[in-house]
């Protein structure tokens, strides 16, 4: 297991490096003269121009200035966006209503998905397993760009169930209707994977001791079933993040909620290239860690996955 | 390792020489043709096919279906309902919605397509070497595909999507596929991998390497073949994938715009405007779920159908 970790450990950080010097060579490089594109048609006087290197060191090598890009992610400093805003200030006030989102998500669909599942698993070739199938694949095929739109129209707009927007205190009834549309990103695969599983746990001998014994059918798939099914899932869920992590962007842009997603939105529609390194350096570090905390949830969670 | 080339037309010595004809009438049914029986009694199969197949057509030959043109805009039509030559109405520009729904196919179609091929040859070439050649050309190169994976796909695509993008005046279409392409192939790769390497070690195979062949002929004329069943499969799932990612980048900014006609441009451009009139959002985003769901359905008629254990 510690070798595991390690092995992990050192692998994420190679990632690491290899995504933030990918970003950052095709954000930053082969820039004729940034100092000269921020003044526009002004002269820059030489004084100028020392002044502004010596605060972002444009006038050293490209690796160089790399080190200097690593050194402000890993000490919390990303830099100013092109309005003047602390890239950091913004992150700490966009995290909390993502978080809150992707949860509500996370939540809403683990639990559609699962209590499926296991319905249309007990009930194999019935009515309500033949419409899941078919449902699955129906919202397989809609990109988050024509679900959240068209939601948002039909729930918000024509029917009015839910609010349109979302303000910048929001409630959890105004991110519902955001949370069900990102929700239905991950859904489908979480049904399908529950499905399979609990079909195959439930032809297990196990089960046919515990029926032998005279258990319920309720007790037999909620306890004994259920517990052994949940592992795919789980690890599924994890890796979902970044689906999930994606689909924000887009769902935050089309509700206007004021999270990471909706500022990275922003940062690209108004060429705020600051904002948008920041950000998704920020996003894939995140991505790593969690990546990294799943796999060994999963350890944990099923004691016969051995990591050697 | 030798030189591939030279190996390839290197004729192996000896006893390979009198090895059977090709073409013996009473040769047992292959993989893919097997397959094809199965594909052919499958209902979701000719549906899926049925939906390509107008889809490609609409690509190919958007006249057939439209005489307007999807250029032509005349801000007095804004938001005017359907009627004459605009089955869907017009949008906040004053385009005929279902013109440019049509000639949308092409532009998202030829995306997809050469984004598809472009991740196809490199997740072969990746997974071929990786599988066959085993040892540390494994080692690197199953570590580069971790590396890439590690990266959440839509971050990397909007990064490397406005890099591609030359001048502010470009449609994009380039930029974007070069970007799908770069960034889908790791999982083509992976299972291209796998199946190599099941292959490799089969019975067919070893006999081939003691007749004398050589790396390019085991690769190309034994291995491929029986492992080009999966790899297709995923290629047919990336088609629908990259067609949903060209919409979400133009969605987002990044992606074609300017002169560029595809579904994501007129969901992006009309999107603001969906609570005065749907049409112009909604209509291109059918023609693009169900394009999606075609080839989704395509991807997995075919994997039930290349996988012996569904059957």
């Amino acid at each position: 297991m510690t070798r595991y970790i390690v092995r992990r450990l050192l692998q994420m950080v190679l990632t690491f490096f290899g995504a933030t010097f990918v970003v950052y060579a095709l954000m930053f490089a082969n820039q004729d003269d940034p100092y000269q594109v921020l003044a526009g048609d002004r002269v820059v006087s030489d004084s100028q121009r020392a002044a502004l290197n010596a605060q972002y060191h444009l006038d050293k090598g490209f690796f160089t200035q790399y080190w200097y890009y690593v050194k402000g992610l890993l000490t919390g400093d990303f830099g100013t966006s092109l309005t003047g805003r602390r890239i950091g200030d913004m992150l700490a006030e966009a995290w909390p209503i993502t978080i809150k989102l992707t949860l509500l998500a996370i939540v809403i669909s683990a639990v559609v998905a699962i209590a499926a599942g296991v319905f249309s698993a007990v009930r194999r070739g019935g009515i309500f397993d033949h419409v899941t199938l078919v449902l699955t694949l129906v919202v397989l095929a809609m990109p988050i760009v024509v679900l959240a739109p068209v939601a948002q129209l039909i729930f918000g707009v024509k029917l009015g169930w839910f609010p349109v927007t979302v303000t910048r205190d929001a409630n959890l009834y105004q991110l519902l209707l955001p949370a069900l549309v990102l929700g239905t990103l991950v859904v489908a695969t979480e049904l399908r994977v529950t499905r399979s599983s609990v079909a195959e746990n439930l032809r297990a001998d196990y089960v046919r001791t515990a029926r032998a014994k005279g258990l319920s059918t309720r007790r037999v798939v909620g306890v004994h079933v259920l517990r052994n099914s949940l592992i795919p899932v789980i690890t599924l869920i994890g890796v979902d993040l970044g689906v999930l992590m994606s689909g924000a962007i887009v769902t935050e842009g089309v509700f206007n909620i004021p999270g990471v997603g909706f500022n990275l939105f922003r940062g690209i529609r108004t060429e705020d290239g600051p904002v948008v390194v920041g950000f998704v350096s920020v996003l894939v570090i995140v991505f790593l860690v969690v990546n990294l905390i799943v796999d060994l949830l999963y350890a944990v969670l099923d004691p016969r996955i051995r990591y050697e | 390792m030798s030189d591939i080339n030279a190996v390839t037309t290197a004729e192996a010595p000896g006893p390979a020489a009198t090895r059977p004809a090709d073409a013996s009438s009473a040769k047992p049914r292959s993989l893919a043709g097997d397959a094809w029986r199965d594909l052919r009694r499958s209902k979701v199969f000719w549906i899926a096919a049925v939906l390509v197949a107008v889809i490609l057509l609409m690509a190919v030959w958007p006249t057939l279906f439209t005489s307007a043109d999807p250029a032509n805009c005349q801000l007095a039509n804004r938001h005017h309902p359907a009627g004459g030559g605009a089955l869907f109405g017009y949008d906040f520009q004053g385009c005929n919605v279902y013109a440019r729904t049509i000639y949308g196919a092409r532009d998202s179609i030829f995306v997809a397509v050469v984004a598809t091929l472009i991740a196809g040859v490199i997740g072969l070439t990746v997974g071929l070497v990786a599988g066959f050649y085993g040892r540390w050309a494994d080692a690197v190169l199953s570590r580069f595909i971790d590396i890439v994976l590690g990266v959440p796909f839509l971050l990397a695509a909007i990064v490397l999507a406005r890099r591609f993008t030359v001048h502010e005046t470009d449609t994009g279409v380039l930029a974007v596929t070069l970007t799908l392409g770069l960034l889908g192939w790791t999982t083509a790769a992976r299972v291209m991998r796998s199946a190599v390497i099941t292959a490799r070690n089969q019975d067919y195979v070893t006999a081939a390497r003691m007749l004398g062949a050589g790396p390019g002929r085991l690769m190309f004329r034994h291995i491929l073949p029986n492992a080009v069943g999966p790899f297709l499969v995923v290629l047919t799932l990336l088609l629908g994938i990259n067609i949903a990612a060209e919409a979400t980048l133009s969605y987002l900014g990044v992606g074609l715009q300017g002169d560029a006609i595809s579904w994501g441009t007129s969901i992006a451009g009309n999107g603001p405007y969906v609570r005065v009139v749907a049409g112009p959002v909604v209509w291109p985003s059918i023609f693009l779920a169900v394009t999606v769901l075609a080839f989704i359905m395509l991807g997995d008629a075919v994997r039930d159908a290349f996988d012996p254990k569904r059957r």
